[in-house]
């Protein structure tokens, strides 16, 4: 008798976990869908701020970067993508000093490691997320990072001269010019001159 | 005439004219030779249509419950998908195989794509729209949709590979111990309506579906059907005939071109078989729902035509089966053997007995409640 028993509450059981299957995929039905339609929702598409596609380095509106031309990032790199061309340039004072010639970085060798941007001592290398990164012609990838006349931004001497109050907020400076950077970078005219050399 | 008013989107109206055109301007002899090639090429083309529908149907609502668009590149939300495969798959190259038994090998198709024609001509799809009316109905239709299995177990046997053999041998244990039950489910309703022949089975279910009209029996018989009908058509859960992980594809792995395509068609217009039948002995079939009394509200139904009330319900019964599909695993075979002798064949026999008692100490809807429900 207790084998019937069992064999009527294993139908009920069974009965009862079909339906909360059931159950859960009829939710799932009207579930947001996942799928990307990728060259339709160009505009709206959101990739996450720390994708690493593109090495950029971030030029403000003189035209000026914060590169040194120390060679970190060019040390750092586990495979030698990156390669920092310097020149010696005389300052005002008539001092050589060592500045950035060309900052040359390889699409096709890098491993997007982040080692170089971790290890830059001035932030002036960033990794954006524009990821259409594709051409047809392998030199197309070696990219050089600092634009055409662009030299080292001056730090600034006026809050080191002035009071010694305003000093907390000078540290500030750097860190929201390097905010204001990628979205400078990021500029409509910046990738369209890129779609062009494609 | 009276039709033409009170059921103007009725398909009938059109083959009705058509008969009395064809029968004014020739001998009974040629009118009736012209319309049997029409009905011919009707069937045929609704098959390929229906086919080719349930394919996009089952893509988008697969990629529904998988969280995906499915298909959305050709056309306006895909829908030439299903066209586009269907060109692909005839221009495809039919590929001999050396070490086959050649006959049954090119044979074997045909018999599953012959069954299922076999069984679609029975269905009434609609007020007059049907190719046969069989006095048997059901029975015939049982008896041709299991004819398909001849032509899964002649091509796995014909391949000369182990995986079609085991593929066909599954399917054949399969479908041999379903065919059972789901015959079992249809006799059940056939003692409550108390024939066999599809439009006089609709006609009853005028004002109560049978599978209300039965209370308890019918609704047991409905799910028992529905299972078998899944393993029947080997889809669902009780897909392990074709299971890839372990058969490739089983019986049909070795075909290509169109004679993989017959296979595929037989599969999903088996699966609208299934949902037809079920709808029809079930379901009520083409009729619109109507309440006796309300005349008013009954002629409102009938405006939407037979056919769109079939197509409806068929439809209904189709996504119940994508739904089961893509919500529970495959089973293991002794498990599938398990559910089918241990379960749903003694749950049958006795919900036989309990249906007989029904009818005969009158306990059926339509019996309880003639004002309400009966003819």
């Amino acid at each position: 008798m207790s084998s019937f028993l069992k064999y009527i509450s294993g139908i009920y059981t069974a009965l009862k976990s079909l339906l909360i299957g059931l159950t859960v995929t009829w939710k799932e039905l009207w579930t947001k869908k996942v799928t990307m339609q990728y060259p339709e929702n160009r505009e709206t598409l959101v990739i996450s701020d720390r994708w690493r596609a593109e090495l950029i380095m971030p030029h403000d509106d003189n035209n000026e970067h914060a590169c040194t031309a120390c060679g970190i990032c060019m040390m750092n790199c586990p495979n030698g993508t990156i390669n920092v061309i310097s020149k010696m340039v005389e300052t005002e004072e008539g001092k050589q000093k060592k500045a950035l010639d060309k900052h040359i970085w390889d699409y096709g060798m890098c491993t997007y490691c982040n080692l170089c941007v971790i290890t830059c001592p001035s932030d002036a290398i960033i990794f954006s997320n524009d990821f259409e990164g594709a051409v047809y012609n392998r030199e197309k990838l070696v990219h050089q990072l600092n634009k055409e006349g662009s030299k080292l931004r001056e730090k600034k001497k006026e809050p080191v001269a002035a009071t010694p109050k305003p000093q907390p907020t000078a540290p500030k400076e750097p860190v929201t010019q390097k905010d204001e950077a990628p979205k400078a970078s990021n500029d409509a005219t910046d990738k369209a001159e890129n779609k062009t050399d494609l | 005439m009276l039709l033409t008013y009170s059921q103007p989107l009725e398909l009938t109206n059109v083959s009705k004219a058509l008969d009395t055109f064809l029968k004014t301007y020739m001998a009974d002899f040629w009118a009736y030779l012209i319309e049997f090639v029409i009905v011919g090429v009707a069937i045929i083309a609704t098959y390929a249509i229906i086919a080719l529908a349930l394919i996009y149907i089952e893509r988008k609502i697969t990629a529904f419950f998988q969280a995906r668009l499915g298909p959305n590149r050709l056309g306006k939300y895909g829908w030439i998908q299903s066209l586009a495969d269907m060109v692909k798959i005839l221009i495809k190259e039919i590929i001999h195989i050396n070490n086959v038994d050649k006959f049954l090998f090119y044979t074997a198709p045909f018999f599953v794509i012959v069954a299922s024609f076999l069984a679609f001509g029975a269905i009434p799809f609609g007020q007059g729209l049907q190719a046969v009316d069989f006095n048997i109905g059901v029975f015939y239709v049982t008896a041709v949709s299991s004819l398909g299995i001849i032509g899964i177990l002649l091509a796995g046997w014909s391949s000369n590979n182990k995986y079609s053999m085991i593929g066909a041998m599954r399917s054949g244990a399969q479908f041999v111990s379903y065919e059972l039950s789901g015959a079992f489910a249809l006799m059940t309703i056939v003692v409550m309506s108390g024939t066999m022949q599809f439009s006089e089975m609709v006609e009853g279910q005028r004002y109560v579906w049978n599978i209300f009209n039965g209370h308890i029996s019918s609704i047991i018989a409905f799910v028992i059907y529905m299972i078998c009908g899944h393993a029947e058509t080997n889809r669902g859960p009780f897909d392990l005939p074709e299971a890839e992980s372990e058969l490739t594809a089983g019986y049909h792995t070795e075909y290509s071109g169109l004679q993989f395509g017959f296979f595929y068609l037989a599969e999903y217009l088996n699966m609208f078989i299934i949902a037809a039948i079920a709808t029809t002995v079930f379901l009520g079939g083409w009729m619109p729902v109507q309440i006796k009394g309300l005349d008013g509200f009954n002629q409102i139904m009938w405006y939407i035509p037979s056919w769109a009330w079939f197509v409806g319900k068929t439809g209904v019964l189709i996504f119940m089966s994508l739904w089961v599909r893509w919500s529970f695993p495959r089973l293991r075979i002794d498990h599938l053997l398990n559910l089918e002798w241990k379960y749903l064949l003694p749950i049958n026999l006795v919900n036989i007995l309990v249906m007989v008692i029904i009818v005969l100490a009158g306990l059926s809807l339509s019996d309880l409640f003639p004002k309400l429900f009966g003819i």
